[in-house]
C-alpha cells in the first residue's frame, strides 16, 4: 500500500432501485466508500445481497437512482443518452472489468485477433504498423501463458473456460486501466486453475500498480487477496476493514455466521448451526 | 471388513462422437463403498466425475457406451443390463443420483407432489395416492422439511428448498446408494451447508445406505466424506481416507491440488497458492504413458513411455498411480 492514500474511486450515499411502489427493491442501499489507489479491494456478499448491482454502478453500465461516484477526487459525468457516449469511453479507458462467465464476455463472431485489437485501437495504438500490433499481442498473451501462434486462427468458443479467463487478463494488459473491476473471476473455474488465474491478477497488478476489486462470495479468495474487505448484506455494508481484521475477528453476527459457514480444513465444521 | 454395498471392478466406458472417434472418460475404475460410508470423488472439470457419476448407475444412454468392467450393487451385477431393465429396476430404489442442476428436474406446471407420485408410481402402479401423500410426507419430515412444500409449484420455491426437495425426492424409495454429482456447486456458503446437513442426516438416520459424493471443491469433501478418491483424465490417481489425501497426498497431481486449496484460515496468507501448469491430456488419443506426466514436476523419462499401474498400499484403502516409489515422493515434497 502507498504511504500517502489517494482515494481512486469513492461514492457517498449510492443507491440502486429497481421498480416502484409495491414492486420496489432496494439493490444498494446508501453505500459509502473510499477505495485507494494501487489497493486490493474484496467485496463480499451472498447472492442476492447486490454485489453484482454495485460493480454495474460502478462500471457505468447502469445508472445509479441516488448518490455521487467519485473518481479520482473528481465526480463521475457519464452523461446522458448517445450523444455522451464518448465520455463512457474515456472512463472505460480507465476502469475495465472481468466477468464471472467467461463464455459470455467475447463476442462469438470475433476472431481472438479482434479481440485484443481492438483493445490496442483503444489504447489509440490504431495506426501502429502491423509487425508492432504483433508484437503487443504477442506480449500480452506469453504474459498469460498462452501462445499467440496458436490462437491466431481461432475463435473465442474453441478455449476452454480457464484460457478464456485469461485472455481475458491478456485483454486488461494490453488496456492498462487505473481499476480493475473482477466480479466473481474464478467463480466457474475449478479449484486447481482458480489459482494460475489468481496469480496472474496480482502480478498484472504488481506490475501496473493497478487498483484491483475482486466481488466475490467466496471468502478465503477474499481473505487470500485483499488489502480491505467489505462485508455486503442486503445492498449495505454491514463490515469493513483489513483482512485480518474481519475475516479472523468479525464482530458482526451477519460476517461470523458468513464465515462459520464456510467449510475448512483445520477447523472443525459445525453442522449443528443451521 | 464391512459389508460391501457397490463395488466397481475395472469399469471402462467410452463416449463415441459423431466422427466415430472413442473418448475414454473412465478408464479401469475400480472402486468399493462400504455400507454406512461415504466415498468422494474430486477432480478438475473434464476428468470424467460426472461420467463415472453417469456410468455406475448403469444406464447408459448415446453417446455414452459400456465398454468392459463390472458393477455390483449388494452383490447384484447390474453391468449387462438392458437400460429399460435398469430404469424400472435399480434406478430410485438400488441407485439415485442427484444431477449438478438439481433444480431444474423439477416440472414448472407440475406440484410436487404430483412429481412425486409419478416416481412411486413408476416403480409400483399399485401405490395409492394416500400411500405417496404418507410416504413423501414422512420422508420430508425426517428430513426437515415443511410438509407444505409438497402442495406447490417449483416456481415458489427458492434455489436451495428446490434443491432439498430434489433431493428428498430421489431418496424416497431408500435407495442404497445415492450419487450426489456437485449438490451444492449452485448454491452460496448458508444454503450448501444446509443441503450438506440435510444429505448427512439421510446417513445417520439410514434413509440411504451410502453416498457417493461428487465435487472439486475439496474443503468441502474433506468436511462431508470419509473417504476422498482424486481422478485424473478419466483414472483414478489416488484413492485414501479423507485425512490422508488432503493433508499427505501422494500422486504429484493431488499434491497440487491440495496445494491450491483456499479456506479463510489464519495462516493462509502467508503460504503460497501452487497452481497446476497446463492442460489436461486430449482423452481421444491418451499419451502411452502416465497421463500426468506433461504437467509433473518430478517427470522421469519412463513416465512418458511405461504404463502406470495403480500401486496399492500395505492398509489396502491407501493406493496412488506413480511410478515413483512412495519414500521418493515424499523426499520431493519435502524438500520443495
Amino acid at each position: 500500500m502507498p504511504d500517502e492514500k489517494k482515494p481512486c474511486l469513492s461514492a457517498t450515499g449510492l443507491t440502486k432501485v429497481f421498480g416502484f411502489g409495491r414492486q420496489k427493491t432496494v439493490a444498494v442501499d446508501h453505500v459509502d466508500f473510499d477505495f485507494y489507489e494501487g489497493e486490493i479491494i474484496s467485496i463480499v456478499g451472498e447472492s442476492g445481497s447486490g454485489k453484482t448491482t454495485l460493480a454495474k454502478m460502478l462500471l457505468g453500465l447502469i445508472s445509479t437512482s441516488e448518490g455521487e461516484i467519485y473518481f479520482q477526487g473528481k465526480k463521475r459525468d457519464l452523461g446522458k443518452g448517445i450523444w455522451d457516449q464518448w465520455k463512457k469511453r474515456e472512463y472505460w479507458k480507465n476502469i475495465q472489468a472481468i466477468f464471472q462467465d467467461p463464455y459470455s464476455s467475447y463476442n462469438m463472431f470475433n476472431k481472438i485477433d479482434a479481440v485484443l485489437l481492438d483493445c490496442i485501437r483503444m489504447r489509440g495504438g490504431g495506426k501502429l504498423p502491423q509487425a508492432k500490433k504483433i508484437a503487443m499481442m504477442t506480449e500480452a498473451c506469453s504474459f498469460v501463458n498462452l501462445k499467440y501462434e496458436e490462437l491466431t486462427n481461432k475463435y473465442p468458443f474453441e478455449l476452454s473456460g480457464g484460457q478464456m479467463q485469461r485472455l481475458m487478463i491478456a485483454r486488461i494488459f494490453l488496456l492498462k486501466p487505473k481499476i480493475l473491476l473482477a466480479d466473481e473471476p474464478t467463480s466457474m473455474i475449478d479449484a486447481s486453475s482458480r489459482a494460475t488465474i489468481l496469480d496472474m491478477l496480482l502480478k498484472l497488478r504488481k506490475e501496473t500498480g493497478m487498483t484491483l476489486i475482486f466481488i466475490t462470495h467466496d471468502i478465503g479468495l477474499a481473505y487470500y487477496v485483499s488489502d480491505s474487505v467489505y462485508i455486503m448484506e442486503h445492498g449495505k455494508f454491514v463490515e469493513h476493514g483489513t483482512a485480518d481484521e474481519v475475516i479472523l475477528h468479525p464482530k458482526e453476527a451477519y460476517t461470523q455466521r458468513l464465515i462459520n459457514d464456510v467449510p475448512k480444513i483445520h477447523e472443525e465444521w459445525d453442522l449443528s448451526t443451521v | 471388513m464391512a459389508y460391501v454395498m457397490l463395488e466397481l471392478k475395472e469399469l471402462t466406458t467410452k463416449y463415441i462422437t459423431r466422427f466415430h472417434e472413442d473418448v475414454y472418460a473412465v478408464d479401469h475404475v475400480s472402486l468399493k463403498v462400504e455400507e454406512g460410508k461415504s466415498l468422494g470423488i474430486a477432480g478438475e472439470s473434464g476428468c470424467g466425475k460426472s461420467t463415472l457419476a453417469l456410468s455406475l448407475m448403469g444406464y447408459y444412454f448415446a453417446p455414452l457406451h459400456y465398454t468392459s468392467g463390472e458393477i455390483i450393487i449388494d452383490g447384484k451385477n447390474i453391468s449387462g443390463m438392458k437400460p429399460d431393465d435398469i430404469r424400472k429396476t435399480i434406478l430410485g430404489t438400488e441407485i439415485a443420483y442427484i444431477p449438478q442442476a438439481a433444480m431444474n428436474a423439477l416440472n414448472p406446471t407440475q406440484k410436487i407432489i404430483s412429481f412425486i407420485n409419478d416416481v412411486i408410481q413408476a416403480h409400483d402402479p399399485a401405490t395409492s395416492k394416500k400411500d405417496c401423500y404418507d410416504l413423501a410426507r414422512s420422508v420430508f419430515e425426517n428430513v426437515g422439511l415443511p410438509a407444505e412444500v409438497l402442495q406447490k409449484y417449483p416456481v415458489e420455491l427458492s434455489g436451495g428448498m428446490k434443491q432439498r426437495t430434489v433431493i428428498a425426492t430421489s431418496v424416497i424409495l431408500s435407495p442404497k446408494v445415492l450419487i450426489a454429482d456437485e449438490p451444492s456447486s449452485a448454491l452460496d456458503v448458508t444454503t450448501q451447508k444446509v443441503v450438506i446437513k440435510m444429505l448427512r442426516d439421510l446417513m445417520e438416520k439410514g434413509i440411504v445406505k451410502s453416498m457417493i459424493f461428487i465435487t472439486h471443491e475439496l474443503p468441502l469433501l474433506y468436511n462431508v466424506t470419509d473417504d476422498i478418491m482424486v481422478m485424473y483424465a478419466g483414472q483414478i490417481v489416488e484413492s485414501g481416507t479423507a485425512q490422508q489425501t488432503v493433508f499427505d497426498p501422494l500422486h504429484p497431481y493431488s499434491k497440487g491440488l491440495m496445494g491450491s486449496i483456499i479456506v479463510p484460515e489464519a495462516g493462509l496468507r502467508d503460504h503460497k497458492l501452487t497452481a497446476i501448469p497446463g492442460v489436461p491430456p486430449n482423452l481421444k488419443k491418451p499419451p502411452a504413458g502416465c497421463r500426468f506426466a506433461d504437467r509433473c514436476k518430478y517427470v522421469i523419462p519412463e513416465c512418458k513411455t511405461n504404463s502406470v499401474g495403480l500401486h496399492v498400499l500395505e492398509d489396502d484403502k491407501r493406493a496412488y498411480r506413480c511410478i515413483l516409489p512412495e519414500e521418493e515422493l515424499r523426499r520431493y515434497y519435502k524438500n520443495a
